[in-house]
């Protein structure tokens, strides 16, 4: 643990000292903060808070995606393009503790970001009511579904050599997991079932942004975030083979 | 210290290495020379754990590679060609980082880190950013990662590579104060450096190995003498050659080249006859002007080692 814990503060601070956390940051609250303008406080008719904090989170769902893409695509492969991973692979740490580490620095900067956006829904307070519950339940949501994409990104980066490889990776793995709900709309009972259960956001976000938490969707992010970290951890290991 | 028996590494159907045997004990400094491609790497990459071999077995300080890589990993210390840096680091934290990776205490890590940064003459660097260094700055950071947790077994991987003359020699200086401390495995093309600093070398080409031993071993079991050294005396002077055949050890010894002012001597000797040939030319009153190993003659073994394997000692 000593060994992920390292890793994950030295990362952290590497996100902190260049500009790459900043820019990705700065730009997913800017354009939140527009979509919260115009699609969610927008429009001429009145609309109920909830409803407004709802199209908060779904639009926030996008851009977690997006953003934790984008900031997990240089954890393994910067190391392999610049050489650094060297450090890692030959000192007495195992590949769980590099990957966790990689993972957990991610993630910290990831709720930090999410967390920064909190003051869109305490907007509704000028106007309206707030329910605390449902903006906790919303951003769960957000972090578990962040959480699983950065999961999905960590993959990518370690399969991939360059960054540039690595967000094509995660976002081609990303959007595969999204779209494979529609499949389920043109499928027959259970195979559409499947497709349902395994889709990254159709059926298990939106009881998030509605403000529900149900047990089923909890499992079903963290299980995509061990099987993408094992797999990520496996890859890593394998390395020494070739 | 190392040894490794029978070592094969195949990447596919290509072999990088082949049946490699070799043995280094405690406290030597040994040199890998190779041509590009020779495998090198391959080999330093497998003794620091980072990959795993197809066939053979190698042991460090008693432990196998393949069944105990995370104890060994905390023994050695490794520098590959690239040196693995983090650019947005200074160079204390950086080390700091090194140091506690490889399970140096928390309340130890600052000792150890001014300890190596010392030893690499980077104590003004301490708070640089690392992207911010020159590539020799950068080396020795790279250098002093390798050193920090004071490992039993350094391996660097080609330190010199890409050093101008002035590193090179501020590097050689390096690792010469490293001596004693670990027991060091250098890779390199600099033959000339590689013999100045290390007691044996293993010359591996096409993945075998062709040539183990110290510069005159190598030299003797190829009959080109142990020893070959270039001695410039001032003025001209007249039954030198001769005196200095009579030395034990010397095999030959010849007026290379003499100019107005100087005269140049070419020894072959058995053993390293220095020190005598210094004694018989001060006694004789002659002004010793220079006395150095030539450095031909390792490039002439490497290039016999590696253009006709067979002819060197196993």
């Amino acid at each position: 643990m000593t060994a992920t814990w390292l890793i994950a503060r030295r990362e952290l601070g590497a996100y902190l000292r260049t500009m790459s956390g900043y820019v990705i940051a700065a730009v997913v609250l800017f354009v939140d903060g527009i979509l919260f303008n115009v699609r969610a406080l927008g429009g001429q008719q009145d609309r109920l808070s909830t409803e407004v904090l709802s199209e908060f989170f779904f639009n926030s769902s996008g851009l977690v995606m997006a953003a934790a893409v984008f900031l997990s695509m240089r954890l393994l492969a910067e190391e392999r393009q610049n050489g650094s991973i060297v450090l890692l692979s030959s000192s007495p740490v195992r590949e769980r503790d590099i990957i966790l580490g990689k993972f957990f620095s991610a993630f910290i900067f990831l709720t930090l970001m999410t967390l920064a956006g909190v003051f869109m829904p305490m907007l509704i307070l000028v106007n309206g009511k707030l329910s605390f519950g449902h903006v906790a339940v919303g951003y769960l949501g957000l972090l578990l579904l962040g959480g699983a994409a950065l999961a999905i990104g960590t993959l990518g980066s370690t399969l991939a050599r360059s960054q540039l490889l690595a967000a094509i990776i995660s976002g081609s793995m990303v959007v595969c997991l999204i779209v494979v709900w529609m499949l389920g709309t043109v499928t027959e009972r259970p195979l559409n079932d499947v497709f349902f259960a395994l889709a990254l956001w159709g059926r298990h976000f939106p009881p998030f942004q509605a403000g529900i938490i149900h047990l089923r969707d909890v499992v079903y992010y963290l299980a995509v975030m061990y099987f993408a970290l094992f797999v990520s951890i496996r890859v890593l290991e394998a390395r020494r083979w070739r | 210290m190392i040894e490794v028996d029978k070592l094969s590494k195949y990447y596919g159907e290509r072999a990088a290495i082949r049946d490699l045997s070799f043995a280094i004990a405690k406290g030597e400094v040994v040199g890998f020379l190779g041509l590009n491609g020779a495998g090198k790497t391959t080999t330093l990459r497998i003794l620091g754990c980072l990959l795993l071999p197809t066939s053979g077995t190698v042991r460090v300080d008693g432990l196998e590679v393949t069944q105990n890589p995370y104890e060994i990993r905390g023994r050695i210390g490794f520098l590959p060609d690239l040196p693995p840096l983090y650019p947005e680091m200074t160079v204390g934290s950086y080390l700091t980082f090194a140091a506690r990776l490889r399970q140096v205490p928390a309340r130890e890590a600052p000792g150890r880190v001014a300890e190596a940064e010392e030893k690499t003459a980077l104590r003004d660097m301490h708070g640089e950013v690392i992207g911010e260094l020159s590539h020799g700055y950068r080396q020795r950071v790279g250098l002093a990662q390798a050193i920090v947790h004071k490992p039993a077994l350094l391996i660097l991987d080609e330190p010199l590579a890409g050093l101008d003359p002035a590193q090179i020699v501020e590097m050689r200086n390096l690792l010469h104060g490293l001596r004693g401390e670990h027991t060091v495995l250098i890779s390199s093309h600099f033959l000339s450096e590689i013999s100045q600093t290390c007691d044996r070398l293993l010359v591996i080409h096409n993945g075998e190995l062709v040539g183990q031993g110290s510069e005159g071993e190598l030299a003797s079991a190829m009959g080109q003498g142990a020893s070959a050294i270039e001695v410039e005396i001032r003025g001209q002077a007249a039954g030198i050659a001769e005196r200095l055949v009579g030395i034990p050890a010397v095999r030959k010894a010849k007026e290379r080249a003499t100019t107005e002012d100087t005269t140049v001597f070419e020894i072959v000797a058995s053993t390293d006859v220095r020190a005598d040939v210094a004694r018989l030319l001060v006694g004789a009153g002659c002004d010793l002007l220079r006395l150095e190993r030539s450095e031909s003659r390792l490039e002439s073994i490497f290039m016999n080692l590696t253009q006709n394997p067979a002819g060197g000692p196993q």
